[in-house]
């Protein structure tokens, strides 16, 4: 029996020391052994209303609160990080190895933190740890992507700081509960979790970032970060009514860009913010049933969006491609990760014994109870567009459609292994939610399987299929093509860049002429001054040549100093 | 187009595809019928048109296309649109 106060972060970074000061098969049996015993901790040992807080200074830290709702992540993210191993096993890179424990590490930290300073620390090591997943690409694109990554991750960072101690300032408090918009500081960190839980407008870190990280990166990168801020708006602001509305925009605008999209992974992080949408509707409705359904979706969400991120990391490590204007034909050479592919999609698609069934019907329930009646339209129709883009695009494209002719070897064992059990994960739940629903943080009697709820939803999932076959056959369905679509970044990544590039240009011109305008005064005042008696004086008459090389020295000096620090 | 020597897998064959589809219409076509047959828990007056969930389907999934191909004539650009500057 050990300590049930053990913080569940500390085996996790433990582990990532371990890393570094070992090899070979001892390392992969730490890795595989953390989330294992971690979890299995938690599980037997940890229950609700534990806590630990360490005092600094005068402060004290609350690194552990237990209860119902960060119990279930905290089961979550072992899981996931478990999976997530499993499928890297092949992977010898310690700088992945570390920060995917790093990273691990850091979301339970952030889920199990009590206080808002902890909440900060753990949220910005969720971002510095995970970069380098994106970075272990090693490409200058990986690079530029990553950076661009870590600006927007560390900014909701410091904007979660200032909202937390504008809120210490209004309320006195710092303890991380229910927040609520009322004031600037909760303003503040209301944006905060937005950015990471990627709001419209806010998202595009998102749809950048994991498409370029590495095959097993991504799937790391898919199970922690969104679904720490879902964690984090469900405890602060469950109830707030302008998260439904943003949780609708949410489902429905990236689906657009999905099916357009080209590159398979971008697909899947579109199709991330739509159901990351779903679970913001929950948390913004704020009854006990639509909470539960929140975040009982970001936990079969995790599984099956890992497995569909590990079933394109296969294809992607195997064909070293991921578009889908290249692939096709895949199940020939790559049958098991097609099939455990299209348990991945039947399962973010919800249909009926999948998971995502028993998750989303809750959301969807509580919505049209609570009279939402055209946003529940928007999510019914964002409900099509998934199953659309995700659950026939995904697999129809990478595996079927056109033979691209691309000949390979099937997944490795222990890819094959992680998303089997995944796939096995999502098959479970969804056919025996009872399991699932009994960790459910409130009290709700609810069962998805009757016939309304089957029936509704088959007829759904079907007759979008029949429109992709017509649509296919009519030849009206969008080509993949090489390309890129504008959203929201190109503010950022064009418009910015072109502006400070533009007013730079304008100012050059301006100082080019108003020197030239000058030259003519400036040289006659000059030789005034040569002809005026001013000139006799001591300091006039030298030029400070050996002071001035001597401060020359010294800023030099200061900046090759200033250079070998950094 | 395949390998020369390979074996030819299950969708090679037309009549492979054309037999899931067949089997895809009718359980389309089925549960359209059920519809009327099966007596659905309503919460919204909406949900009372005749094959409500079918219809709007099919509907919400030839708009998403058709609309995200329009997208397309405003949104698309070269892939490496980020990485040069005009």
């Amino acid at each position: 029996m050990w300590m049930s106060e053990l913080p569940p972060f500390v085996p996790f970074f433990l582990a990532a020391l371990l890393i570094l000061v070992t090899r070979g098969w001892l390392r992969l049996a730490i890795m595989l052994a953390t989330p294992v015993l971690g979890g299995a901790h938690l599980w037997l040992d940890v229950p609700a209303g534990t806590s630990l807080a360490v005092p600094i200074l005068e402060y004290e830290l609350a690194l552990l609160r237990t209860d119902r709702l960060s119990l279930l992540f905290g089961y979550l993210f072992h899981i996931a990080a478990f999976i997530g191993v499993i499928f890297s096993l092949h992977v010898r890179d310690t700088m992945q190895q570390v920060s995917a424990m790093l990273y691990a590490g850091s979301a339970l930290g952030a889920v199990f933190a009590g206080d808002f300073i902890t909440l900060f620390i753990f949220w910005e090591l969720l971002a510095i740890s995970s970069v380098f997943l994106v970075w272990a690409n090693r490409t200058d694109r990986a690079i530029r992507t990553g950076m661009r990554y870590l600006i927007i991750q560390v900014m909701s960072g410091v904007l979660l700081l200032a909202g937390a101690l504008v809120h210490y300032y209004q309320t006195g408090s710092l303890a991380f509960e229910f927040i609520g918009l009322e004031g600037i500081g909760g303003w503040l960190i209301f944006i905060a979790f937005g950015i990471k839980c990627a709001f419209p407008f806010l998202h595009n870190w998102l749809t950048d970032a994991y498409p370029e990280a590495t095959p097993t990166g991504t799937v790391f990168l898919s199970a922690f970060t969104t679904k720490v801020a879902v964690y984090a708006l469900a405890r602060g602001f469950p109830g707030t009514e302008l998260l439904v509305y943003i949780g609708a925009v949410m489902t429905c605008f990236p689906i657009f860009y999905a099916v357009i999209e080209n590159d398979l992974r971008r697909v899947l992080a579109y199709s991330m913010i739509n159901q990351i949408g779903f679970m913001v509707c929950g948390v913004g409705i704020g009854t006990a049933l639509a909470l539960n359904g929140a975040v009982a979706h970001a936990f079969n969400d995790v599984i099956f969006k890992g497995l569909l991120f590990m079933t394109m990391g296969a294809v992607l490590y195997r064909t070293g491609n991921i578009n889908g204007s290249d692939l096709g034909g895949m199940y020939k050479s790559m049958p098991k990760t097609a099939l455990l592919c299209i348990v991945g999609a039947s399962s973010i698609s919800a249909f009926p014994l999948f998971s995502g069934f028993v998750s989303k019907s809750m959301v969807m329930t509580a919505m049209i109870e609570e009279g939402y009646n055209y946003l529940w339209l928007m999510l019914l129709f964002a409900s099509a567009g998934v199953f659309h883009h995700a659950g026939i695009k995904i697999p129809y494209f990478a595996f079927f459609a056109h033979d691209a002719g691309i000949r390979t070897k099937e997944a490795p064992g222990n890819m094959l292994i992680a998303m089997s059990i995944a796939a096995i994960l999502c098959i479970f739940i969804g056919s025996q939610p009872q399991y699932l629903y009994a960790l459910l943080p409130w009290e709700v009697d609810y069962w998805p399987y009757d016939t309304t709820h089957v029936l509704a939803q088959l007829q759904l999932l079907f007759f979008s299929a029949l429109a992709f076959v017509w649509l296919n056959k009519q030849g009206l369905y969008p080509p993949e093509l090489h390309s890129v679509n504008i959203d929201a970044e190109w503010l950022y990544r064009k418009l910015l860049p072109k502006s400070a590039g533009f007013i730079r240009h304008g100012m050059q011109q301006l100082a080019h002429r108003l020197s030239n305008s000058q030259k003519g005064p400036l040289s006659r005042m000059r030789e005034t001054l040569i002809r005026s008696s001013l000139t006799e004086y001591h300091l006039a008459s030298h030029w400070p040549t050996g002071s001035m090389v001597l401060w020359i020295a010294v800023l030099l000096g200061g900046f090759l100093l200033l250079d070998a620090i950094y | 187009m395949d390998q020369p020597g390979e074996k030819q897998h299950i969708f090679d064959k037309p009549r492979n595809v054309n037999r899931l589809l067949r089997v895809f219409y009718a359980i389309c076509g089925l549960l359209f019928v059920l519809d009327f047959i099966l007596h659905r828990h309503v919460y919204h007056s909406w949900e009372n048109t005749p094959a409500f969930y079918a219809i709007f389907g099919f509907v919400a999934c030839v708009a998403l296309v058709l609309i995200a191909k329009e997208m397309r004539k405003v949104l698309m650009r070269k892939e490496d649109y980020y990485d040069v500057d005009e």
